[in-house]
């Protein structure tokens, strides 16, 4: 019996080994030009996308015009997104055609040769952008575009106007003891950039000179400030809705957030208020991005080009609570809901967006200075790790 | 075109005696043809998986491609055993800590309760009792948890009530107390099932004996009831160990600003460090394993 149990154990082993090649096997890199024209549609496409990014009350319009039956793989998460792109061999594993990846996946998915360049002079509202969201550094690297932009917010400060007075205007207040037991932030590692953010300007000591760009000193002092933030904490939010109902029941009053959970908040008549605080903001920015081995690529560009379009840009934004790429936009906006588009400070001078910095995958490079010592993803990874665990 | 048919039916009848007889020659072709399926899927699906996953613990991640680096090393076991920084030595031990903790409340919750249906409840009333006790099984995981902040939190129905009775609010939700309460209540099903089958095969006349000897309730209970119960009660350690040491959810749901679990830990590094989250996810595997020799050695597999 024992000896029949050991030739097992072989058995298993050598079938362990014939599975493990199977990762090894990469996906062979062949750079062809840009595509110059769309053609024929594809009848299909495929989308790995944020909840409702192809919501039917505009993605139903563009099935009918252009042929392309859309089959929709949402995501919870940037990691999540990035894990569906880069699996099954990569490029989409040559099942997904694009991605709605936010600024803190987007260059780790170019790294990895998950995503394609793409001609953007096929996409005739590219040319109307603001002027941020052409080119902007997330997903354009050394005058290549990869992707096309398409959504962004900041992450303001949230808190209830009946329990928190005077009404805040720094960060610091999320950081403030005086609310201990009342705050809550995202659990996501990109957080240590709002850290980095606020120690920018409060300790100009630290020379942080781009939150997403820290030298081991630098995410050394936002860690230790984030520690001592975890014990104010009520919790680390996972859903946009967790924090609804945090904020609804009363378990907290103050706290990062998007503006998506305020405008909620706001029409079911809880007492809360958002602002950008004095030091600026941090903000996602999200754009669809080709996927190397996309099956349907002309539906893909259809499909880019149409969500570009002013009408399509101003429903997006209403359903999902964000501010479109598009300023053409503002008008269909105001029709959606009069106000919308101020709301989302889409008439906002440049300045407005140019104060928000987007999140970006950290890397070794340091864009400022050319160095080569900052702290990349996997370490801010632990970083948050150490934090929150 | 009869006679054809005949022939037809009678070549193949003769196929099926043929094949029958075959079998019955060979008792270890039939053997083998039955057991090929399941211990193939068992051994590709099941098995080589856990076998890449330890394999790409010893690896490496790229953190600019977030490639496996296929070269050997210890690096993420030190990351993980690092004593000067215990981040996932903590984790690690709360996770276990707080799975002990469950199994512990959920064994001294369901003995009584599978003592009662198993020797004291009436027909009716035993039927009823298991279907109360199987009825949150109906309704989705996610429900019961989110149910649970509904309950803990500040304004919800706990304190609710703890207001009406006089006493003070109580800041339960989001804290590890919450997870510890919420474990609890949904694996204790998995424990009373196991523990009644123990139970329900203890034979009345042992209790007699016991009480005809002297033993009053405590003496039985001590020496006669929970050394034959005892594999039950195993048993169903295993499941609400092993499914609170699995879980990520209820951390992520009711858990607080320290709740976190090696599941959390491991979804959150698949990403970015893959070899990483692979040699996390080994803790439980290795944790499971003890555990799994001591259940055996305490007689557990003969309850289940």
């Amino acid at each position: 019996m024992r000896k029949r149990i050991r030739a097992w154990h072989v058995a298993v082993g050598a079938l362990a080994a014939a599975a493990l090649v199977v990762p090894a096997v990469g996906v062979s890199k062949s750079h062809s030009g840009l595509p110059t024209s769309v053609g024929a549609g594809e009848g299909a496409l495929s989308l790995v996308e944020w909840p409702a990014y192809s919501d039917k009350s505009f993605a139903a319009t563009f099935e009918k015009q252009t042929g392309c039956k859309i089959t929709r793989k949402d995501a919870g998460s940037s990691n999540e997104m990035f894990n569906i792109m880069h699996g099954g061999g990569g490029g989409g594993g040559g099942q997904y055609d694009l991605v709605s990846a936010s600024g803190d996946a987007s260059l780790r998915l170019i790294y990895a040769g998950d995503v394609v360049p793409v001609n953007v002079k096929l996409i005739p509202s590219w040319k109307n952008f603001l002027p941020a969201f052409k080119s902007p550094p997330h997903n354009t690297v050394k005058g290549v575009h990869y992707g096309v932009s398409l959504q962004w917010g900041p992450n303001t400060l949230l808190y209830n106007t009946a329990k928190i007075k005077p009404a805040p205007t720094s960060w610091a207040s999320i950081y403030d003891p005086k609310y201990k037991g009342q705050i809550t932030v995202p659990n996501n590692p990109i957080q240590i950039a709002d850290a980095a953010l606020y120690l920018q300007k409060t300790k100009p000591a630290l020379g942080i000179k781009d939150p997403y760009e820290l030298t081991k000193a630098q995410l050394d002092a936002a860690v230790s400030l984030l520690k001592q933030q975890k014990s104010l904490l009520k919790r680390y939010w996972v859903y946009a809705s967790d924090e609804i109902k945090d904020f609804k029941s009363g378990d907290a009053s103050i706290g990062a957030t998007w503006p998506y959970q305020t405008l909620t908040l706001q029409a079911e008549k809880v007492p809360v208020k958002e602002l950008i605080p004095k030091e600026g903001a941090t903000g996602w920015a999200d754009t669809w991005m080709l996927a190397k081995r996309a099956p349907h690529p002309n539906c893909a560009y259809k499909w880019m080009a149409y969500v570009s379009t002013p009408k399509v840009q101003a429903q997006q934004a209403y359903v999902f609570g964000e501010t479109p790429v598009n300023p053409k936009a503002c008008p269909f906006m105001n029709k959606l809901q009069p106000g919308l588009c101020t709301k989302y400070h889409l008439n906002a001078p440049a300045s407005y967006s140019r104060s928000i910095r987007f999140w970006k995958t950290p890397i070794k490079q340091c864009g400022w200075g050319g160095r080569n010592d900052c702290m990349d993803i996997q370490a801010w990874d632990n970083a948050w790790a150490s934090i929150t665990g | 075109m009869a006679v054809d048919a005949a022939r037809e039916a009678g070549s193949l009848r003769g196929a099926r005696l043929r094949i029958s007889a075959t079998f019955w020659r060979r008792p270890w072709l039939k053997l083998a043809v039955l057991l090929i399926p399941p211990v193939a899927a068992f051994c590709i699906i099941y098995v080589s998986s856990l076998g890449v996953m330890l394999a790409s613990s010893f690896w490496s991640t790229d953190a600019f491609t977030a490639a496996i680096v296929h070269s050997w090393t210890l690096e993420q076991f030190r990351t993980i055993f690092n004593l000067s920084d215990p981040t996932y030595l903590r984790i690690a031990g709360r996770t276990i800590g707080i799975a002990a903790a469950v199994t512990v409340t959920d064994a001294v919750l369901a003995f009584p309760l599978a003592f009662f249906m198993a020797k004291i409840a009436g027909r009716r009333l035993r039927a009823l009792l298991f279907v109360l006790v199987l009825l949150p099984l109906w309704s989705s995981y996610l429900v019961r948890i989110y149910s649970w902040t509904t309950i803990l939190s500040k304004t919800g129905p706990l304190n609710w009530v703890l207001n009406g009775l006089g006493l003070p609010d109580q800041h339960l939700v989001y804290t590890n107390a919450a997870m510890w309460i919420v474990f609890t209540y949904v694996w204790l099903p998995f424990m009373v099932l196991p523990i009644y089958a123990a139970v329900e095969r203890i034979p009345d006349s042992l209790l007699e004996a016991s009480m005809d000897l002297g033993g009053r309730g405590l003496r039985t209970f001590r020496s006669v009831i929970l050394p034959i119960a005892f594999p039950g009660i195993v048993a169903g350690s295993i499941f609400t160990f092993s499914l609170t040491l699995g879980d990520y959810i209820t951390p992520e749901l009711v858990g607080g600003p320290s709740s976190s679990f090696i599941g959390n830990v491991v979804y959150g590094q698949s990403a970015t460090n893959l070899a990483f989250a692979a040699a996390y996810a080994m803790v439980p595997v290795g944790v499971m394993a003890v555990y799994l020799g001591i259940a055996r050695r305490l007689g557990a597999f003969e309850a289940i």
